[in-house]
């Protein structure tokens, strides 16, 4: 175990920066969003940036592939893989978990190039949830907030920041930051720590959700269910939800013309939009019924159904604080009977 | 870290192909034949698998590949005219180029299910497509399937997709039934006239066939009634769904019907398989 | 407030019992106190789960949309605050909605709370809001905390219009009247005394937060077209995403021109940016800048009135303003 005093962490975002490129969550006008280190940047420590760190393996827009035609031949230039390094700070351990959720999709065969070498190329340094918030549900999917599980895990007790490698990565990003940090016998304070944050997430208002009844099976008893009508209702269909989300990852293809050549980029895209999935004749989703319907479908029980039960939502809350009606998972998931309490 | 090298750095990335031949098979109708550029390779596909087309600046999309995999050095692609891709494409002339990246989706399942197994064949309008590519895999291994019946309806006589090619060679292959139909009546036009499902009733197919189903959804919905009728049972039957996609890897999410991708696991969909999945498509 | 929910719910109840409407535009409660959903109720005994407290600062005009075309039988009862009561009478006046399918209760309103100002002040695990009048008991689960309710209000409700309803069959009014709020123009006259480059540099960095995620436009009642350009695969300038750093102010500049004229000042659209962009200083510019050039106007403060925009008198500033105004 290492440690860093509170006041020195500019040592520390220094000393990772000096090697690779260092994101961490920043607040710039107003908002919290993970934001490339750069001398004089501060740490926020707010729980919850507005946007997941996915961007970091999977940004809301990047170039793919160029074209140029020149006398009827046309020139295909494949955008560059990404190789620069980079550690990813402050990351809490649902965010950590959607990594997971991002792996199964775009890791799986055929892999994503641009993904992979994003992945394969960063450092995750995950921090605990000290103050978990009343929107926060992660417990429900299984997961610790008191002990992420990244290439490095951090504890924020008192005036220190307590730094521990899990992983070789993370062993690697220590030795390269060593001397900015003190070696210390800290497992007692970590683990009191650790006990403090488990009884408050035992006893958040959103802990006693149930996930019983959602699984890759079931399709028939959810798809046709009355619930849904009343849960959409109000749904504006903007991808809000979808945008802040970690576990979100739709994307569309799109074709830029640059005045000299084409570029090809693909972007987040949203299930809640109407012309997200269209046929020849149309949508075939054309109610906002049927998009909100597949948007939480896809995440409880088609999801579950391909990757051996995982569901695809690690209960960050984001879409609870964000949704400008106040709709979320939560809600449909108490909505069809899953709570506990 | 070019494309054009034979190994592209994602499956995303599509390579440059040469039109070298374009056929107008009906008013709307043409085939656009692509080779790859000196040096450089086509992938491999299987019947009722698809590739992406890219024209740059105008669009992207995914089409069946209709040539046969036992035709090599090539693919064919035909293709209706229907949107702003396939206005531009119907525009182009042979020697032009277009970016394709592929193959995409499960094939039919030719060499397993099909192999020994008497094969009825049922398509409407530009549905013949993705079954073309199967039926010529199949002539050209004809000792693994039994008998082939190829029913096939259109508009008109002129909207019948590669005529020629079901005159000259289908017709006059033994072995093979070819029975053809139109919407109305027409000059010229001595065969039957009627749609799709009521002639498949009238000719009353023994329910022993694989039956292979492709054409517009209102066909296939009353040609899957009437087989049902006759006796099929839904795992006889085979049929494709169409979605427009983008990735044609399973990751972007829009093909998603149910827990499937129709870019990944269809476009082919045994019906009963169908069946499980939510009424979207 | 618990006293207008109780009073919101008889007469909701009464006008659904005897046939007056037939279904309830309204606010459900959530799992907390500040995550309110617009709701339809369709009976006197779903009308338990309707909430109204100092979080429904939510809008229900635009539902109006929809719910007037809908082939269900009788008339919608819609709750308004007197400054949702602007957009409703402007989407009358653009023939948006249709009056004889909508009775109107007007609700009486001292402003409404801000879920976002209330994390902003720190306030961390915020499980219950108690409103005291002047003061707020926040409890958290980091335990119990005050402030003052005039520092959570909405943006919109700081610069309130007044508490006059413009349009109503009936109102439920127990709050005393409010003063009208601050200046709005303010905001907006800073950004006018800063040079060009600060400004730039303001709007650069409030933008530049921009997910696309459409939220403001969706929620807004004076975007109400079909098919929004920026959805329309053929216009060329369907963005789903940022495709060169421009292409967000773009965006909502062309929104902020797009319901230049028509926008009440409802305050929707800052209110939902999941990144909280000030985009009502937008609209307030070009309100002010009408203000100026054409007389006060205010939309949807009339049904039917000609926005200055969209009318001629021989008054009108000549168009070499603008090129005179833009070289300031």
């Amino acid at each position: 175990m290492y440690t860093i005093e509170k006041s020195k962490l500019s040592d520390l975002f220094g000393a990772i920066s000096a090697s690779c490129e260092l994101y961490l969550p920043v607040k710039k006008a107003g908002q919290n969003n993970f934001t490339k280190y750069e001398a004089g940047t501060e740490y926020c420590d707010e729980l919850k940036t507005v946007k997941s760190p996915k961007d970091m393996f999977f940004p809301q827009s990047e170039n793919i592939v160029s074209f140029e035609k020149t006398d009827g031949k046309i020139k295909v230039t494949p955008d560059t893989i990404p190789t620069e390094k980079t550690v990813v700070f402050g990351v809490r351990a649902c965010d950590v978990a959607s990594f997971d959720v991002l792996d199964r999709v775009f890791l799986s065969e055929p892999a994503d190039s641009f993904y992979k070498a994003r992945r394969e190329n960063c450092t995750v340094v995950a921090t605990a949830c000290s103050e978990p918030e009343e929107s926060c549900f992660c417990s429900v999917f299984g997961i610790d907030p008191s002990e992420p599980k990244a290439d490095v895990a951090t504890w924020f007790v008192g005036e220190k920041l307590y730094w521990k490698a899990l992983t070789e990565k993370g062993e690697e990003l220590t030795k390269a930051v060593a001397s900015v940090l003190t070696e210390e016998n800290a497992d007692g304070t970590v683990e009191a720590e650790k006990a403090k944050i488990k009884e408050i997430v035992k006893n958040l208002p959103l802990a006693s959700l149930s996930l019983d009844g959602w699984d890759g099976d079931a399709t028939e008893a959810k798809f046709d269910a009355p619930e849904w009508e009343k849960l959409s209702a109000s749904c504006l269909g903007c991808g809000a939800c979808t945008f802040v989300c970690p576990t979100c990852q739709c994307y569309d293809i799109r074709d830029y013309d640059t005045g000299h050549g084409i570029q090809r980029y693909r972007c987040w895209d949203s299930c809640m939009y109407n012309d997200f999935t269209m046929m020849a004749h149309g949508t075939p989703r054309p109610s906002q019924l049927q998009r909100f319907r597949q948007r939480f479908m896809h995440k409880l029980v088609y999801f579950p159904a391909n990757n051996d039960g995982m569901y695809s939502c690690v209960g960050c809350g984001r879409c609870v604080n964000k949704c400008p009606i106040s709709m979320n998972i939560a809600k449909v998931i108490k909505a069809f009977g899953g709570d506990k309490s | 870290m070019s494309c054009n090298c034979g190994t592209p750095v994602d499956k995303l990335i599509p390579q440059t192909v040469k039109v070298v031949s374009i056929r107008q098979d009906t008013p709307d109708v043409k085939t656009f034949r692509v080779v790859a550029l000196e040096g450089e390779e086509l992938f491999d596909h299987m019947p009722g698998q698809c590739a992406m087309l890219t024209v740059p600046g105008v669009g992207e999309a995914m089409f069946s590949i209709t040539s046969s995999p036992t035709e090599k050095g090539y693919k064919d692609f035909s293709i209706k005219r229907c949107g702003l891709l396939t206005d531009y494409l119907h525009s182009m002339e042979a020697g032009e180029e277009v970016c394709v990246r592929g193959p995409y989706g499960k094939p039919f399942p030719v060499d397993t299910e099909f192999k020994g197994k008497d094969l009825l064949f049922i398509a409407g309008g530009i549905g013949l497509a993705p079954l073309h590519s199967v039926i010529n895999y199949v002539r050209a291994n004809r000792e693994n399937y039994g008998k082939i019946d190829i029913l096939y309806g259109s508009r008109s006589k002129d909207d019948l997709v590669d005529f020629d090619e079901i005159e000259n060679e289908w017709l006059k292959e033994e072995g093979i039934n070819v029975y053809l139909t139109i919407d109305r009546e027409q000059e010229g036009w001595d065969g039957h006239v009627g749609f799709v499902p009521s002639y498949l009733k009238e000719l009353d197919f023994p329910p022993t066939s694989t039956a292979v189903i492709c054409g517009p959804p209102i066909m296939i919905k009353f040609v899957l009634q009437a087989l049902i009728e006759m006796g099929f049972e839904k795992t006889q039957v085979y049929t494709t769904l169409e979605l427009k996609m983008k990735c044609g890897i399973g990751k972007c999410g829009r093909c998603n019907i149910g827990s499937k991708y129709v870019c990944k696991d269809g476009p082919v969909f045994r019906c009963d398989e169908i069946d499980e999945l939510p009424n979207e498509y | 407030m618990q006293k207008v929910r109780g009073l919101v719910i008889k007469r909701a109840g009464e006008l659904l019992s005897d046939g007056t409407v037939t279904r309830v535009l309204g606010y459900k409660c959530g799992d907390f106190f500040y995550d309110v959903t617009p709701a339809f109720f369709e009976s006197a005994d779903q009308l338990s789960d309707l909430e109204y407290g100092s979080f429904c600062g939510a809008n229900l005009s635009k539902y109006l949309i929809n719910a007037c075309k809908d082939q269900k039988e009788g008339k919608i009862l819609v709750l308004l605050k007197p400054c949702d009561t602007y957009s409703f009478n402007q989407l009358l006046t653009e023939h948006r909605i249709d009056r004889d399918k909508i009775y109107v209760i007007g609700v009486g309103c001292k402003g409404m709370l801000d879920i976002e100002k209330l994390k902003a002040m720190g306030f961390k695990g915020i499980t219950k809001v108690l409103d005291n009048g002047d003061e707020l008991d926040i409890k958290t689960i980091y335990g119990d905390k005050k402030c003052k309710r005039a520092d959570a209000l909405l943006e919109k409700c700081v610069c309130c219009k007044g508490k006059d309803f413009k349009a109503f069959d009936e109102v439920i009014d127990v709050e005393e009247p409010g003063e009208k709020g601050a200046d709005r123009f303010e905001g907006v006259a800073l950004l006018e005394n800063m040079t060009s480059e600060e400004r730039f540099a303001f709007w650069n960095n409030e933008l530049s937060k921009c997910i696309r995620c459409n939220a403001c436009r969706n929620v807004c009642p004076a975007c109400s077209c079909m098919k929004c350009v920026f959805d329309n695969p053929v216009s060329g300038a369907a963005g789903k995403v940022n495709s060169n750093s421009f292409e967000e102010k773009m965006f909502h500049i062309i929104r902020a021109f797009h319901v230049a004229g028509r926008c009440t000042d409802c305050g929707e659209c800052s209110r939902v940016c999941p990144q909280g962009i000030p985009l009502h200083l937008l609209n307030r510019k070009f309100i002010k800048d009408i203000d100026e050039l054409y007389g006060d106007y205010q939309a949807g403060e009339e049904v039917g009135s000609r926005a200055p925009l969209v009318n001629f008198t021989f008054d009108d500033a000549e168009p070499s303003i603008v090129h005179e105004r833009g070289n300031e």
